[in-house]
């Protein structure tokens, strides 16, 4: 497993790249299925009747598969599947417990998924957001997640740098918080051994802040941290620059996740949680605004001295503006936080929007940034298919995005001030049933911005079969070279 | 210079097991201040009368409920708002869900509110609209559901289900677990004698929920608890100061 070369010292055909690819290969499948799920319910919204009349494909059981899909199935793939990949390289160590290990969470997490969505689908479901599945599935992915633990920790302890590299400080972070986050808030009674029913070991209020203290750091550990670990290799490395600053990386790391786990109650304010607890929540979560824009700033000032990549390199401008869009929702979010503003935008159409300029911008932007970086890489290609396709992939998944956003801030805070609209007389102005009326042309809006991002995703698809296939397009290059030091002369 | 030893970060890079611990302990502190007194401090859960766990076919309807997904749209907390208290009825306390595994609050009104939809619509609206919602509302987005009409309720586990609940803090008597499946019965048939249903589980709802008496479907226990909902708590015999937390 050691064998070098006598020239650099470095390890020959030791790193286990094969179970990137699966994981590579497994993101975008699963991208696909939460991009179509998305869109599907996002329509069924606006004309109900395409719920079919079917128990399987009400919204109330599609919306977690879509939330699923999306989070751990696409995003999870990518964080696993690249943090497999930074780990050994920046460790300079082939993954600890070898082939049999790594293939167990490769298999063992795509058997989870489909275990926690035949559930969904079939009616199987704990009503947690974020956390449906019931507790057989909890136990399997406890136990995946345990060998993806010592695969990631072991090929961290046997390293061959002296130092742990950043991002690996992320992933750990990510791996760690999300277990005991997962483990905590799925304790539960089943009712028998051989059915799938439990009930939670906590009720009511309790139970309330449980799940939201797992809920909001689901979007902090999973969601955010995990994909900082992505940031943090594949930024610099694609800029081929170091990262702005070791010790703003220091102080962002630590500061963000202490006070990340202090931000849940904000999903809870005005509930019968108590006072004190929704306070500290708010606070923590204006807080929470400075380590992510540490984090912001680290990312996109990385790109000193190499800004013309945002011109050349639309893999670059993937990777960048996942992190611009990182900055913007982590701003919204401390806004959203504040008691006075989530007195309007809570339960309305504005959170949805908010978790999708994360979701869509942040963490579907980086995944696709990291795996154009690594698919010509872990195929041994020279090249992408196509930049020209990367290019238009990007434009037509920003104008999607852009789309939703937009949409679901006018719909939502249009709903929430609808309906604490008083007439002259001192009633109520509007029945609820309004509110949702006056919502459906924002949800065909949406609906056509998530179509626009699964189209994205299929050209990307598209690009990334081309490039296996060991295609390469023949086009004019994204930038002339030298453009503007050679025009091109009159013939 | 001792100082920058001690502190140096170069010590946590470079230890795998120490950058371990040293996360596990930065990410425990805001969860344990934050869980461990909602368990501790008394005032948390107000004191009122009333509240008490569900009928065994209340909470079979309650389990429909989150196995449709309803969560996903419907709310049930209602917020200390003047325009959510005249929409929707008095806000929420943290009793009124004290038994419920899991809480099923909610994040997103894409529907009403349902904290207290208990008694404001007939059975039969429900039944209708449960079956067709745009045939009563008709703006309504909502997912028609008729195929509970159709699912019997599975009788033989019940007693199964309220000692699971019992394990978790539910307070079910030895009495309740062993009538289980004769209160599941008798709460939607009006010919059966609900006495001792009704003196187990006060203020219980009863009847044909979905019409029909002969079968006990998911349709009866859905609307069964959604006929409960936020009814339990007498108001008018509390003051707001029993409901300071």
């Amino acid at each position: 497993m050691s064998a070098t070369t006598a020239l650099t010292g470095r390890p020959v055909a030791a790193y286990d790249e094969d179970v990137v690819r699966l994981f590579v290969i497994a993101t975008m499948f699963w991208g696909i299925i939460a991009f179509t799920a998305g869109v599907y319910i996002a329509f069924q919204l606006a004309f109900p009747a395409l719920n079919l009349g079917l128990e399987y494909t009400t919204f109330g059981r599609l919306r977690p598969l879509h939330t699923s899909a999306a989070i751990f199935a696409f995003g999870g793939n990518a964080l696993l599947g690249t943090s497999f990949y930074v780990v050994q390289r920046t460790c300079r160590a082939p993954l600890f417990g070898g082939w049999a290990l790594s293939r167990f969470v490769f298999w063992g997490y795509q058997f989870f998924i489909v275990m926690a969505a035949l559930g969904y689908v079939l009616g199987v479901s704990q009503g947690r957001e974020y956390a449906e599945p019931e507790w057989y599935v909890d136990l399997w992915l406890t136990l995946v997640w345990v060998a993806y633990l010592v695969v990631f920790l072991g090929t961290v302890l046997k390293r061959r740098e002296p130092h742990i590299y950043v991002a690996n400080w992320f992933y750990l972070a990510f791996i760690i918080t999300i277990a005991v986050l997962h483990i905590v808030n799925n304790l539960a009674m089943p009712v028998s051994l051989v059915g799938t029913k439990s009930y939670s070991a906590a009720s009511g209020v309790q139970d309330a802040l449980l799940q939201w203290w797992y809920g909001h750091n689901a979007v902090g550990f999973f969601l955010t941290a995990g994909f900082l670990g992505m940031m943090y290799y594949f930024v610099p490395k694609r800029a081929e620059r170091p990262v702005y600053s070791y010790r703003l990386s220091i102080i962002h790391f630590w500061a963000l996740i202490f006070l990340y786990i202090w931000a849940g109650p904000h999903h809870l304010h005005y509930t019968a949680l108590p006072d004190w607890a929704q306070t500290l929540g708010m606070t923590f979560s204006i807080m929470l605004w400075v380590p992510s824009w540490g984090g912001m700033v680290n990312g996109i000032m990385t790109l000193s001295g190499a800004w013309d990549k945002l011109r050349t390199d639309p893999v670059m401008r993937f990777l960048v503006t996942s992190v611009a869009f990182y900055g913007m929702s982590t701003f919204e979010g401390p806004v959203m936080s504040i008691k006075a503003v989530n007195a309007l935008s809570h339960y309305t159409d504005w959170t949805i929007g908010h978790v999708h300029s994360g979701a869509l911008g942040w963490v579907a932007f980086i995944s696709f940034g990291a795996v154009y970086d690594l698919v010509p890489k872990l195929w041994h290609r020279k090249e992408l298919y196509s930049m020209r396709l990367v290019g238009w992939h990007f434009w037509i998944s920003t104008l999607g995005i852009v789309l939703y956003i937009t949409s679901m801030w006018v719909s939502g805070i249009m709903q929430g001030l609808m309906w604490r609209a008083y007439d002259h007389l001192g009633f109520l102005q509007y029945s609820f049933v309004e509110t949702v009326a006056a919502m459906h042309p924002f949800y065909v809006i949406r609906g056509l911005g998530g179509v626009l991002f699964l189209l994205g995703a299929l050209i990307m698809v598209y690009n990334l079969v081309r490039t296996i296939r060991g295609d390469v397009r023949a086009e004019a290059p994204m930038t002339p070279a030298n453009r503007a030091t050679a025009p091109i002369p009159a013939e | 210079m001792a100082f920058r030893n001690i502190f140096s970060h170069a010590r946590i890079e470079k230890n795998g097991m120490l950058m371990l611990v040293l996360i596990l302990l930065t990410i425990s502190v805001g969860g344990i201040v934050e869980i461990v007194p909602l368990f501790t401090i008394e005032t948390t859960i107000e004191r009122v009368k009333g509240v008490r766990p569900y009928t065994p076919l209340e909470q079979v309807g309650r389990n429909i409920y989150i196995r449709e997904g309803c969560y996903t749209c419907h709310s049930q907390q209602i917020r200390p708002f003047r325009d959510e208290v005249e929409r929707y009825g008095h806000y929420s306390l943290a009793a009124e869900s004290m038994y419920d595994h899991p809480f099923q609050w909610g994040s997103k009104r894409t529907g009403p509110d349902l904290a207290r939809v208990g008694g404001k619509y007939s059975n039969e609206w429900h039944v209708v609209h449960m079956i067709d919602p745009r045939a009563v509302v008709p703006e309504s987005v909502m997912p028609p559901y008729a195929f509970l009409a159709d699912k019997l309720v599975r009788q033989d586990d019940i007693a199964g289900h309220l000692t699971a609940l019992r394990a978790v803090g539910v307070p079910y008597s030895d009495e309740m677990i062993a009538n289980a499946r004769a209160d599941l019965l008798a709460q939607a048939d009006p010919e059966a004698d609900t006495d001792a249903l009704m003196q187990r589980y006060p203020k219980a709802v009863t009847g044909a929920f979905d019409g029909d008496p002969k079968r006990l479907t998911e349709m009866d226990a859905l609307i069964a608890y959604m006929q409960m909902l936020g009814t339990l708590v007498d108001f008018s015999a509390h003051g707001l100061e029993d409901f300071q937390q």
